[in-house]
């Protein structure tokens, strides 16, 4: 590995927030003409060490040393200046401007005092072609364009800004195998002709086609680099959640008193449900009672199958049949009047309403319920919200404090609130434990078990498998948008589910 | 609106330019009716007078449609004409030279519209909100001036109002027609040919994306504001060079006749599309409904506003239903959760 | 330091939501008072109340309707710019009845069910087609008044109906529209904070997306909201003309849809919706109102009420922005800073 190769050289680098260590002391090398995939779970620090480069933050500490000599990016242009340019998840370029235009907007060339549009359109195409391999008319709308394409095009804008650094934020999320494929087969090229490209994805099978190598972070922490044909897919599971495959034991289940509540007929059962772009088409049959555990790295489609379920996002394919009853589609007012209560994984845009009270977060979703004429009296208001926040332990003086003025746990504890207080038959619980302290975390799941226990059926989603091993009676396992395995009772075990993960996968083009 | 590319007879019709052409369609048809039904309507002078007649709303809408590119709106534009003939009558018969008067007219607007567009790039507020304020505060300083109307009778004025400037088959038009043609020809180019014009765009667009993308967009934003504010006030001098008067009452309600004439042109009212040519074929379809109606002779003047209003609610109802097709084209992008 | 009772009276009274409102509110009457000693004066006349301050409640009473009305629609990020419009096409569909000597009953349901059916029109717009609110009710703000000529074919109606005048301008020892004012403001209380309605609108305006999650049908609520206010203003509508005995589809309710926002914004609601304030609406009407009145009787002009309007929204809505309080904070801490530092020496 000699040192003349290295474009960019990451050392030591540190970034915290508020009450969150995101990033410290990672180590990031970047090779000449190599595509570097950077992996990690959630809270791994991967955005933030984007961001960093990408100059939307700047660093605690640490050293940044570009082609030798070290830089300071302080902004998203300083950034842009130094021949480091992005392309995000989501296609940050103007749907209403032209190709080329969207391509040397904020540059164009100039003749006698007017913007030069033959030479922008000529220079566009030619762009395009030469180093994207692209062919299409410069001069239709993005718009016009599918999404795949719209990405091709940012990609090109940024590689004719870029000065031998490109970085790939999550471009992959909306386009499917055959636009992924011709994607790959641009980056190839790009690195052909000497291009260093930073590569952050979750899609598994895409690490290991376009992939020179690794590189993991966890927990805001460097794990390591390792060359992609040298690292197993075990290995890259084991580094990214942080347990050794071979130094996991297997854990005695306790079998659960036979809670299975006896009911006629299906309690909840899906029919190919799905929705296009987001969840591939999913049978699942609910056992009342039953806790049934979404197991898969970020990205798989976990949350996507309890929203479609629960009828947050409308499905556009198959039926779920609700204790016989069949629909094509639920919607989450006649979910919750089913008995189906979603405490959702982000609180923030999805759960908490913050200039609220605590009181009225906890019984909002109960007084839906019941309609707008029946109206929850003032004093059984304060009731239901006194008894759970006594049940959760939640922390605040008063149940009339803004609900934005709690810690984030605490928040997510009202949350929580709000869908018990609806008393559920089926309750789908979307990393409850995220953000929420140690002694809370056992709180909750404690509290889980005995709502199970009681009669409940559960969904629990959740990336700790310690967890999900520890209470679920059935698995299913779920991998990029697909549900690919189920393991029951005894199988559950850590090892298992990350192999499961591990095996299988789908092909990207040639290596 | 497929992104198609239609040739006829060599003539490539590009996507954005469809909605101008539905504009002159409409326009041709209406005037075609009006040819049809009534004598003397087809004459180049009706046709003429239609750009007389409307030359202030020409400018002005020119201005409304800056700010709407951006995504905002300018509410402040016909009371801004009220404010700016006031001005102009009281400092005429105070005796100024009038060509000062111009001048100051036209800074007073250049002004105006900054601090509107201050306000709203700044401190992030609501762009109907502060120039809704522009509007009562430009109405009522009006009155401050004289609740009266007051006649112009400066020989400057009177001459240039009663210019009339030949261009053939018997036809003339006015200065104000020149003048406005002159500022569409350059909101044309600014919007085609220059950096900012394109900035406009892009701001409309997505404006998110156009920060990124190392756009100045604060600097833009206050200055279409600017742009608007100088149209109106040029678009005041037209109207008060074509009234020869200053009245506080001036254009009441006149800023939705502007804006109107911006959808019928085939601006988006949620900003990044349209054109400086598509409202002036706006304006003159709304003027060419007026000379029907007056034509017709039997209906009264304010079947205008019912006919421009069914029209604004077809153009806004098409508008919303192509972004609701566009949307629904579009790839899904993923809803999974966004890496930490 | 212990605080007496009376102090924690006041500090409680300090942080709701209408004190600043009802400071504002009187502090205008004191001005008013000072200007004019026979200003708080009320005497009994022939059975009735009468004086200024009798005077402001009973022209307020349309202002209040619409205000309510467009309180609630600004409180799910919402506006609705032609309740002026509006009160035109009830005015002239009622007195359009009264004057083919219509059942006075027929003019007042008719007026009410034109203003219903705007409503209706306007939250289809908004909530179900999703056209910006702001665009929405911005087609009926233009065609309104075109519509209500229409409807009284050019002319401007007058009429000496009796019974009808009685709701605009019969007094019951204070004036009926006062009565009706009162009343829909303890109805309005009742529908919104007596049932979950007020509960729901304040979710979905300030997060949409978590409201939904909750089961609440947002487009339901929307459309409902925008029906009420336009509802309000065909009751506006029916008052204001039965006051001045005719219908005049130009002028009847101009400028109202500018103090309406006025009166909700000086209230207390925020401009970007979320928490509401009825009660604070009611207080910015009356101080619109007085307002105006004490514009008046200094003998300016009353459009000038403009001008000062003008400076009112905009120091009301730069208050209510965060980066202009970041501003004056960073700007007094530095005084402050300033001051301590020299105190210092």
């Amino acid at each position: 590995m000699s040192d003349s190769n290295i474009v960019l050289d990451m050392k030591g680098i540190c970034k915290t927030f508020p009450g969150v260590i995101a990033l410290s002391a990672v180590d990031f090398q970047l090779k000449k003409g190599e595509i570097h995939t950077l992996m990690g779970e959630n809270g791994a620090g991967k955005s933030t060490l984007i961001k960093v480069l990408t100059g939307v933050y700047q660093i605690d500490d640490g050293k940044i040393i570009l082609d030798g000599k070290e830089i300071r990016i302080t902004s998203t242009g300083a950034a842009q200046k130094h021949g480091i340019s992005t392309v995000y998840q989501e296609v940050n370029l103007c749907p209403n401007l032209t190709v080329a235009e969207n391509i040397y907007i904020g540059r164009e060339p100039m003749k006698r005092g007017a913007i030069d549009w033959d030479t922008i359109n000529k220079n566009a195409k030619k762009l395009l072609e030469d180093r994207l391999n692209l062919k299409i008319d410069v001069k239709k709308l993005l718009s016009s364009y599918s999404v795949a394409i719209q990405q091709l095009v940012a990609i090109a804008r940024a590689v004719d800004i870029s000065r031998g650094i490109l970085i790939l934020d999550e471009p992959t999320s909306s386009l499917d195998i055959n636009e992924v494929k011709e994607l790959f087969k641009a980056m190839r090229k790009l690195k052909d002709e000497g291009m260093s490209i930073v590569f952050v994805t979750h899609f598994l099978d895409q690490v290991y086609q376009i992939s020179d190598r690794i590189t993991v972070l966890r927990n805001g922490k460097f794990i390591g680099t390792y060359e992609a044909e040298n690292l197993s897919r075990m290995d890259l599971i084991s580094k990214m959640v942080g347990k050794e495959f071979n130094n996991i034991e297997n854990t005695h289940k306790k079998s659960r008193e036979a809670s299975f509540k006896e009911i006629e007929g299906d309690f909840v059962k899906t029919h190919k449900l799905g929705k296009r772009g987001t969840i591939e088409p999913f049978d699942i049959d609910i056992k009342p009672g039953e806790i049934l555990g979404f197991a898969g790295l970020l990205g798989s489609g976990r949350t996507e199958t309890a929203k479609v379920i629960f009828g947050i996002d409308k499905s556009d394919h198959g039926t779920i049949s609700i204790r016989g009853k069949e629909y094509s589609y639920i919607y989450p007012l006649k979910a919750i009047q089913e008995g189906f209560g979603f405490c959702p994984e982000d609180r923030k845009v999805e759960g908490i309403i913050g200039e609220l009270s605590i009181r009225e977060n906890i019984i909002l979703a109960l007084q839906s319920s019941m309609g707008i004429l029946k109206y929850l009296p003032m004093k059984k208001q304060q009731e239901i919200s006194e008894k759970y926040v006594q049940l959760l332990k939640i922390v605040t003086p008063s149940i009339e404090r803004r609900i934005d003025n709690l810690s984030g746990g605490n928040q997510q504890k009202v949350i929580l609130a709000r869908w018990l207080a609806t008393n559920p038959q089926l309750l789908i619980l979307d990393e409850p434990t995220r953000g929420i302290d140690v002694g809370a975390k056992s709180e909750i799941m404690k509290l889980v078990m005995n709502l199970a226990s009681e009669g409940m059926t559960i969904i629990f989603i959740s990336s700790e498998l310690q967890e999900m091993v520890r209470c679920c009676d059935r698995v299913l396992i779920l991998r990029d948008r697909v549900i690919i395995s189920e393991l029951v009772g005894e199988e559950i075990q850590e090892k298992a589910i990350m192999k499961t993960i591990a095996d299988g996968g789908i092909s990207y083009g040639e290596n | 609106m497929n992104g198609k590319v239609i040739k006829f007879s060599g003539f490539k019709i590009k996507q954005a330019n469809v909605s101008i052409y539905a504009t002159i369609i409409l326009f041709t048809i209406l005037f075609a009716i009006g040819s049809v039904s009534y004598d003397n309507f087809f004459t180049p002078q009706v046709f003429a007078n239609l750009f007389i007649d409307n030359a202030y709303l020409i400018v002005v809408a020119v201005g409304e449609t800056f700010a709407i590119l951006t995504g905002g709106i300018d509410l402040s534009v016909g009371a801004m004409i009220a404010f700016v003939s006031m001005i102009s009558a009281d400092l005429l018969r105070k005796g100024v030279n009038p060509v000062l008067v111009i001048i100051f007219v036209l800074l007073v607007g250049i002004i105006f519209g900054t601090v509107q567009g201050y306000l709203i790039q700044k401190f992030k507020l609501h762009p109907w909100i502060v120039t809704l304020a522009g509007m009562f505060f430009a109405r009522g300083s009006s009155y401050l001036i004289s609740i009266n109307s007051i006649t112009i009778e400066n020989e400057a004025f009177t001459n240039i109002s009663s210019l009339r400037i030949p261009i053939g088959g018997g036809s003339h038009i006015s200065v104000n027609v020149v003048v406005s043609l002159i500022i569409v020809g350059v909101a044309m180019y600014i919007l085609k040919y220059t950096k900012f014009g394109r900035t406009i765009y892009a701001i409309g667009g997505n404006e998110n994306s156009a920060m990124l993308m190392g756009l100045p967009v604060a600097k833009t934003k206050i200055l279409v504001y600017t742009f608007s504010g100088f149209c109106s006030s040029l678009g005041g001098l037209l109207f008060t060079i074509y009234t020869l008067s200053g009245y506080g009452l001036h254009c009441n309600g006149m800023e939705m006749d502007a804006i109107a004439a911006c959808v019928i042109g085939g601006v988006l009212l949620t900003g990044g599309i349209g054109s400086a040519i598509g409202p002036m074929f706006g304006v003159l379809t709304t003027g060419v409904i007026q000379s029907l109606i007056m034509f017709q002779g039997t209906l009264n003047s304010w079947w205008t506003k019912i006919a421009v209003g069914m029209l604004l609610f077809i153009f806004i109802a098409l508008q919303r239903i192509i972004v609701i097709r566009n949307e629904k084209r579009k790839t899904v992008i993923s809803e999974g959760k966004v890496s930490s | 330091m212990e605080k007496t009772k009376y102090e924690n009276i006041f500090l409680k009274f300090y942080s709701m939501a209408i004190f600043w409102p009802l400071m504002c509110l009187i502090t205008i009457i004191l001005i008013n008072f000072i200007l004019n000693p026979g200003f708080l004066k009320i005497e009994m006349k022939d059975g009735h109340l009468f004086g200024s301050l009798i005077d402001i409640l009973n022209r307020a009473a349309p202002l209040i309707l619409i205000s309510l009305g467009m309180t609630i629609v600004i409180a799910v990020q919402g506006i609705d710019i032609s309740v002026g419009s509006v009160i035109a096409i009830s005015a002239c569909v009622s007195a359009t009845v009264i004057v083919s000597n219509g059942p006075v009953i027929l003019a007042i349901g008719a007026g009410l069910f034109a203003g219903l059916l705007c409503g209706m029109w306007n939250g289809f717009l908004v909530a179900y087609i999703g056209v910006q609110p702001m665009v929405g009710t911005l087609i009926l703000y233009i065609v309104g008044r075109g519509i209500a000529q229409l409807i009284t074919d050019g002319k401007i109606l007058t009429f000496t109906n009796k019974s009808f005048i009685f709701l605009g301008t019969g007094y019951l020892l204070i004036p009926i529209p006062v009565y009706i004012a009162i009343a829909i403001i303890l109805i309005m209380y009742f529908i919104i904070r007596k049932t979950s309605l007020g509960l729901f609108i304040e979710a979905i305006g300030v997060n949409r997306e978590a409201s939904r999650f909750s089961g609440i049908n947002a487009r339901k609520v929307i459309f409902s909201l925008y029906a009420i206010c336009g509802l309000l203003a065909g009751l506006a509508g029916l008052i204001i003309c039965s006051n001045i005995k005719s219908a005049d589809a130009n002028n009847a309710g101009q400028w109202l849809e500018l103090d309406a926002i006025l009166s909700v914004v000086i209230g207390g609601t925020s401009m970007s919706g979320g928490r509401f304030y009825l009660g604070g609406t009611v207080v910015g009407a009356l101080f619109i109102q007085s307002l105006t009145t004490t514009i008046y009787s200094i003998g300016v002009p009353p459009e000038v009420t403009l001008v000062v309007k003008a400076l009112v929204v905009i120091t009301v809505v730069l208050i209510q922005s965060p980066i202009f309080r970041k501003m004056l904070n960073t700007s007094s801490i530095t005084r402050n800073y300033k001051l301590k530092k020299v105190a210092k020496l």
